[in-house]
């Protein structure tokens, strides 16, 4: 393993608290680190730094030396280092620690800074905040109340700006909300690598556009809608649909690819109205992409499973599952897991397909990656089912030797996980010579010719974990209920395991990760409630010598 | 009465001299840069550093310490951008040296670029100024043709482009970070500082120098002469002639060179430019351009300053005040860009700062919240007393929102357009307080510019 390197540190004063930072870090970081707040709006910690709002001016001084001799002086009233402070209030986004570095983040002249630059701000602001989506996580509003003068001078005109400007199919901007922080336009820049958003006119009259001819448009235009600090850019498909204050927050994973973008679920009452990415530096930053925040929609998307059947017609769970385990021990079994499952799925897969002494295979979905923070692996697994034993090998997007043993009558009964086995390259002929037991979440065409379905839940509805392209092992929790049909997955795999004599652990969370960190070496030592929220990583070598698909993204650079 | 010296305007308004490379040589042109391109760069660095010069522009830096902090280690060229955005109210100077003795700014572009090892050089002209920047491009033609400029410059080996780029119409490029960008094509938004100080990381990240017209001119009257001749023209400190431009309600407004600080304030207004206008007494003068502080007739400056190696007192009237950095400086105000504007008892100054605040509001960039902000609510509360309700304490909010930009921006027009305000309340407050009741009547040459 290498040893990042030793940052050099250096100790800054903050209001009086010392603290040592790695030098060059700015101060509204510093500050946070010793829990003191540095309001601001145009800094962002994943952007480039342009200063431009105003609001984190602070005092800063450095201590005094004498010209001649270049010794520092003492305060003789103190006994203290004499510090010269800076007779200008600072930007603290901009000014980076280094040695003797004196701030001060609470005096009169810092408090005056505030009052006026939020007094500024809100001017020209609308009082939208009855009918906007950003009130509740609007920092406008929170910092008007921490730090604002709680009246108003103004008594002019405010400007009129566009109220609803299209930018693009997912991103309706209101420009009079707008506080020029150029977010917005870094952000689509330095990250998405689409600088299409840009201010025209000039002084505060200044409007956020799109260049002529260009659409906000880029798979990541709505991260600028989070980063928006104020309620100007907002999501065309959130607006006006739900108050922040009633959501309930999940962590959980982004499952679109082997990225493993961070996410937060946003439901009120078994009903998800948003997904967010969360801070995880080592993964995903503060980003996602815009693909990955639509896939809340399959959890009541009409083609969803919403009851257990057998043979086409509506039956209990427990008679469907009786029924496959019925079917699974007549011999003949192949099983197609998931590269989709979470790792505990996975698990119990391995564990029914070992008890059936059946193959079994994976389903592919390779891609172009776009390099930042959608792989070319669409899978959002494929190395838990390496890290569980359910594969051994990379799998191919087409199960031709499955389809080979169907053919010559080894293969009678296939289980699939939640995989579409004519999409995987099955023909009708095979499919019909097969009997299926599919265990999955939408209705298709394997689930179609099925006889046995058995209703899962979506990555949103359960608890689990999936280890991404970097073998970073990540939880997701459920953030709503699934439909009163579908049983965890956790549980149905169990109950199939058991059935055929395979002696699996109990069908919940726990009980799975006692089995499978005594038999994954790579999981040793972890449980799922101590897994900490950003991910750890696992031991990825005994697979370095596969040829994975993921081209360079964000902090991930391919081994090859 | 003071003589004006004229160095930079030897032969502008001189009948018969045109701004043609013939006329300027028959005039003894490109003989310095003949002389100085045979001496040793750093030389002409330190004629530069011992001339004492300081910027024309607007804050007086001196120029040798700009050209000394510039970064020659760093493997990157090094540019030198003439800022010809010559957009602060009231001046009017490189224009004139631009039209009229274009070639004397080329010869001083070459000079200092051979000094400062620049092999690419930028002539920044403002938008409004389509024949300044026709007459500059003809006259880099011809010294180029005539090996002035170009490769090879006069057999020596130095190689040196200079090319003209027209802005489009925004004060703000002429704040040297805000003209970078804007030379690099994009919106004028003068950058943080630190870490983008020109001199390291100025045009495309590489070191830069950027120098007024004027101010660049001297350097070639300072390889004429040598540092140490130069810089006993003038006062201490303060080295050099100027040109001061005049405008208002004087007898002869125009431009006037003279040795900095050889010249009061009541010199200058009186004496040179005629005084007021018949039966008009002056009330008020900015001295330095519209975003220098104005001063009040009738008020008094007192205090100690350094004359030589002692310390006198000073008491002025604003007559008595010496037009040089430091005095202007004592006396609370700056000599800015030279821009005299000079204000009688007719005018209200409600309106005049109206007037002002209109001006700032249009051409602030938007870039940080204060100047934005700030400056299109002053202007609506002078806009609103003008030609509506005005209030008694309109004086004090507006005062109130100034402080709340000076020293707080990103650039120095949060200054600029904070402290006309500043100082017209400060020192015209009873005339503010007063408006309510004692609005002028009729429509005053400044409401017609609200």
């Amino acid at each position: 393993m290498i040893a990042p390197p030793k940052p050099e540190l250096v100790t800054v004063n903050i209001d009086g608290r010392e603290i040592a930072v790695p030098k060059g870090t700015n101060v509204i970081e510093a500050a946070l680190r010793l829990g003191i707040d540095v309001p601001h709006y145009c800094y962002h910690p994943k952007l480039s730094v342009v200063g431009n709002c105003r609001m984190c001016l602070i005092e800063m001084g450095m201590p005094a030396v004498d010209p001649a001799t270049k010794t520092p002086l003492t305060d003789p009233a103190t006994g203290r280092p004499k510090i010269n402070w800076s007779p200008r209030p600072a930007i603290g986004c901009a000014t980076n620690a280094s040695p003797g570095l004196h701030i001060r983040t609470a005096s009169p002249l810092v408090r005056d800074c505030r009052e006026g630059v939020m007094e500024f701000l809100l001017v020209n602001h609308p009082l939208d905040c009855p009918i906007c989506d950003q009130a509740g996580e609007c920092k406008l509003q929170e910092q008007a109340t921490g730090y604002g003068r709680g009246y108003s001078r103004y008594i002019e005109q405010k400007n009129v700006k566009p109220k609803r400007t299209t930018l693009g199919p997912r991103v309706t901007l209101d420009d009079e909300r707008c506080i020029l922080c150029s977010r917005c336009i870094r952000f689509c820049k330095e990250v998405a690598k689409d600088d299409v958003l840009g201010f025209i006119d000039r002084g505060s009259h200044s409007t956020l556009t799109c260049y002529p001819g260009r659409k906000l448009e880029n798979n990541y235009s709505l991260n600028t809608v989070d980063i928006c600090p104020v309620g100007a850019l907002t999501s065309t498909d959130f607006r006006f649909k739900m108050r922040v204050w009633f959501l309930k927050q999940t962590n959980s994973i982004d499952p679109e690819s082997s990225a493993g973008a961070n996410t937060v679920v946003w439901s009120r009452e078994g009903v998800i109205h948003r997904i967010t990415p969360r801070r995880n530096d080592e993964v995903n930053d503060t980003w996602m992409a815009d693909s990955g925040r639509a896939l809340y929609r399959q959890v009541a998307a009409p083609d969803r499973l919403a009851g257990a059947a057998v043979d086409g017609a509506p039956a209990r769970t427990s008679d469907a599952v009786a029924r496959a385990v019925e079917l699974l021990r007549g011999g003949g079994a192949a099983v197609v897991g998931s590269a989709r499952s979470s790792v505990e799925e996975q698990f119990l897969t391995a564990r029914l397909a070992r008890a059936l002494g059946a193959p079994a295979w994976l389903v592919a979905r390779i891609v172009d990656g776009d390099g930042i923070l959608v792989s070319a692996d669409r899978n959002p697994n494929v190395r838990g089912a390496l890290v569980t034993g359910l594969i051994s090998d990379l799998p191919s997007a087409q199960l031709d030797s499955l389809a080979s043993r169907i053919n010559d009558g080894r293969v009678s009964v296939v289980l699939s996980v939640g995989e579409d086995l004519t999409v995987a390259g099955l023909t009708p002929a095979q499919i019909g010579k097969v009997r299926i037991v599919y265990l999955g979440t939408h209705r298709n065409a394997t689930s179609a010719a099925a006889a046995v379905v058995l209703p899962g839940l979506t990555v949103f509805e359960k608890s689990g974990t999936f280890v991404n392209q970097q073998f970073r092992i990540q939880k997701f929790a459920a953030a709503v209920p699934g439909p009163s049909g579908a049983a965890d997955d956790l549980e149905t795999l169990s109950l199939l395991a058991n059935g055929v004599g395979g002696a699996a652990p109990g069908g919940n969370l726990r009980s799975v990760w006692a089995a499978l960190a005594a038999e994954a070496p790579a999981l040793a030592a972890i449980t799922y409630d101590t897994l900490p929220d950003t991910g750890l990583l696992i031991d990825g070598t005994p697979w370095a010598g596969l040829v994975f698909a993921e081209g360079a993204g964000l902090h991930f650079t391919p081994t090859k | 009465m003071p003589e004006q010296r004229r160095i930079i305007f030897k032969h502008i308004d001189e009948p018969g001299y045109s701004p043609d490379l013939a006329c300027y040589l028959r005039h003894g042109g490109y003989e310095v840069l003949r002389k100085s391109i045979q001496r040793k760069p750093s030389e002409l660095v330190d004629e530069v550093k011992a001339s004492g010069l300081r910027g024309r522009g607007g804050a007086g830096f001196p120029c040798g310490v700009k050209w000394s902090l510039v970064d020659r280690k760093s493997g990157k060229p090094i540019y030198l951008v003439v800022n010809a955005d010559e957009s602060e109210p009231g001046t009017f100077k490189d224009r004139y040296i631009i039209h009229q003795d274009p070639h004397q700014l080329v010869e001083s572009i070459v000079i200092s670029s051979y000094a400062n090892d620049v092999k690419q050089a930028f002539i920044y002209i403002r938008g409004e100024f389509p024949h300044g920047a026709r007459i500059l491009e003809r006259a880099i033609a011809e010294a180029r043709a005539a090996n002035f400029a170009g490769p090879n410059i006069l057999g020596t080996g130095y190689s040196l482009e200079i090319n003209v780029h027209r802005g489009a119409g925004a004060y703000i490029c002429g704040e040297e970070t805000g003209l970078i960008e804007s030379l690099e094509g994009k919106r004028p938004y003068p950058r943080i500082k630190p870490p983008f100080f020109p001199a390291v990381l100025g045009l495309y990240q590489c070191p830069t120098i950027v120098n007024n017209v004027e101010t660049l001119c001297h350097v070639r009257h300072i390889a004429d002469i040598g540092g140490a001749a130069y810089s006993k023209i003038g006062t201490p400190n303060n080295t050099g002639t100027r040109i001061l431009c005049v405008s208002g309600h004087v007898r002869r407004p125009g431009y006037y060179e003279f040795e900095v600080g050889r010249v009061t304030l009541g010199e200058l207004l009186n004496d040179v430019c005629g005084g007021p206008l018949p039966g008009r007494k002056f009330k008020a003068v900015i001295p330095g351009g519209s975003s220098a502080k104005v001063l009040r007739f009738g008020e008094r400056f007192k205090g100690k300053r350094k004359v030589g190696g002692d310390t006198v007192d000073f008491d002025w009237a604003v007559e008595d005040i010496p037009m040089d950095f430091d005095c202007l400086a004592l006396a609370g105000s700056m000599g800015g860009s030279g821009g005299v504007i000079v204000m009688d008892d007719t005018a209200s100054m409600v309106d005049v700062l109206g007037n002002i605040n209109e001006f700032y509001a249009h051409e602030s960039c938007g870039q940080c919240t204060p100047c934005r902000e700030g400056s299109l609510w002053m202007k609506r509360i002078t806009h609103r007393m003008v030609h509506g309700v005005a209030r008694e304490e309109d004086g004090q909010l507006l005062k109130s929102v100034a402080d709340q930009i000076a020293g707080r921006t990103i650039c120095a027009f949060g200054e600029a357009c904070a402290w006309p305000t500043q100082s017209f309340v400060a020192k015209f407050g009873d005339e503010f307080k007063a408006y309510p009741t004692n609005r002028p009547q009729g429509r005053t040459e400044a409401q017609e510019l609200v």
